[in-house]
């Protein structure tokens, strides 16, 4: 089980896989759409990587509802 | 020779070819003589060796695309939407960046096999770990239109989008249509060509079946060998070349470079054959000669024709017999796929750019392997060194399985 501050680096590292963003910049408050200018392509990506790495499930309806980075790493948490 | 009234000027080149990374590079070795076919069997392609191919060449890229795109930007892409990419950012800054407005601006790139790689690649993700191991990219990736659509994007043409598709006449079908769009008034720039990356297990061994590939595994550098009496088939490459096309005012109000003209274009089909070319070679004199009367040259113009002699058996001839019925004897005449492989939709484009820089540099590359003409084809071949010559005019010839035949004409700036 990882805490929420490995959760929030290791989405960082699927972040900047995917999208080539710098993970400093992958911090709770962001929003993937609206800050990171990650597109709905990118998303599906990083949910599947992050399904891998931390053994959750991500539902494309429950992926919709996941604005920020802190909404991920909250509901990542509360799934292990 | 008279000027049509919308001419159209060539200003920008881009290439990533077997031979080089750039247009220069790959220019700079193709006069030295140097081949870029060599043998695959090797770890990046296991599949040689897996499936015991009777065929271990080709002529791979010379640089990696991936060694030049930002690694976020490439991985979103097929490899045939790279080399499209990178030989267009060549083009346009090689054309000066031109400034047009975005709806004045159209981009047309073939293919001939698109994102093959990728479809293969995502259905063994598919069999092995299920829908959620399948990119959502896959579809862009493996889509035809993907490599002018990344270029649109990339550039900014909201002017159309457009992806002949026509096998090994794709790239220079581009250009035709490309030449079309800018007489027509519709658009003032273009960018134009073709890319294929498809060296892979299925293209070769589709390839082989079909009997059209060299076999001449001991010697890679000389399996390509048009017009030559030993050829056996040709060699697969792949790569990209594109062309930054303006219509001449345009160009000359924003003084740009101009190192040559689009003349004109021909496109004709043989409704004859799946893959082979009808025997007469009617169909293919036919997209000359359109070529040449779009232009408004005669026959006599035509100094030269780069050709499309691919290195095999029946084509080369047919070629040379269509030539012959289009123009006469007198043009002197090269095969470039004799140090390039088949970069199939992309060797149209790339041929095109070498045609238009023998007008522009007066020489001729030669036709590597040349040793021993074929008695059927009593033409003026390039062989054994380049040849200066001081050229007016010159065809280029592409053709496709599907008995698509394209005939793209240029002329000095």
């Amino acid at each position: 089980m990882a805490d929420n501050a490995e959760i929030l680096s290791g989405l960082a590292e699927i972040v900047e896989e995917v999208a080539g963003i710098d993970t400093a910049e992958v911090t709770p408050e962001k929003s993937f759409v609206d800050d990171l200018d990650i597109d709905s392509l990118s998303m599906v990506e990083i949910a599947v990587q992050a399904e891998d790495k931390f053994g959750v499930k991500i539902p494309d309806d429950q992926l919709a509802e996941l604005k920020t980075v802190g909404d991920a790493v909250s509901y990542i948490s509360s799934h292990q | 020779m008279s000027r049509q009234s919308t001419d159209v000027v060539v200003t920008g080149l881009g290439a990533t070819t077997p031979l080089g990374g750039t247009v220069a590079a790959t220019w700079e070795a193709l006069l030295a003589g140097r081949s870029g076919v060599r043998r695959i069997d090797d770890a990046d392609h296991e599949w040689v060796e897996r499936h015991q191919l009777p065929v271990k060449i080709a002529a791979p890229l010379a640089v990696s695309p991936t060694e030049v795109l930002p690694r976020v930007k490439a991985r979103r892409m097929d490899r045939c939407e790279q080399v499209a990419l990178v030989a267009a950012q060549e083009a346009w800054e090689h054309a000066g960046r031109p400034e047009v407005e975005p709806d004045r601006l159209a981009v047309v790139i073939g293919t001939g096999i698109g994102g093959a790689v990728t479809l293969l690649d995502q259905d063994d993700l598919l069999e092995s770990g299920g829908l959620r191991k399948v990119s959502p990219l896959t579809v862009p990736m493996l889509m035809p239109n993907g490599p002018a659509a990344w270029v649109g994007i990339e550039f900014g043409a909201t002017g159309g989008v457009h992806a002949p598709v026509s096998a090994c006449a794709s790239g220079a079908e581009a250009l035709a249509w490309a030449l079309r769009l800018i007489r027509s008034g519709e658009v003032d720039v273009v960018i134009a060509g073709g890319a294929e990356a498809c060296i892979t297990g299925i293209t070769v061994a589709g390839f082989v079946q079909a009997r059209t590939l060299s076999q001449r595994n001991d010697e890679p550098e000389r399996a390509s060998r048009p017009f030559d009496v030993g050829r056996d088939g040709f060699v697969l490459g792949e790569g990209s070349g594109i062309m930054v096309l303006e219509r001449a005012e345009f160009a000359a109000a924003r003084g740009a470079t101009v190192h040559g003209r689009l003349a004109g274009a021909g496109i004709t089909s043989d409704a004859h054959h799946i893959t082979g070319p009808e025997p007469e070679g009617t169909g293919q004199s036919r997209a000359i000669l359109k070529a040449v009367s779009s232009a408004g040259l005669q026959p006599s113009d035509i100094g030269h024709v780069n050709c499309h002699a691919t290195s095999t058996v029946v084509g080369d001839v047919g070629e040379s017999r269509a030539v012959v019925k289009a123009l006469g004897t007198h043009p002197i005449l090269t095969a470039p796929k004799s140090a390039l492989g088949h970069m199939v939709g992309a060797a149209g484009a790339v041929e095109s750019i070498i045609t238009l820089l023998s007008i522009k540099e007066g020489v001729i590359p030669a036709t590597l392997n040349l040793d021993e003409m074929d008695p059927g084809v009593e033409l003026d071949v390039v062989a054994g060194e380049p040849r200066k010559v001081d050229l007016e005019a010159a065809v280029c010839d592409s053709f496709g399985f599907g008995g698509h035949n394209a005939a793209v004409a240029f002329t000095r700036a």
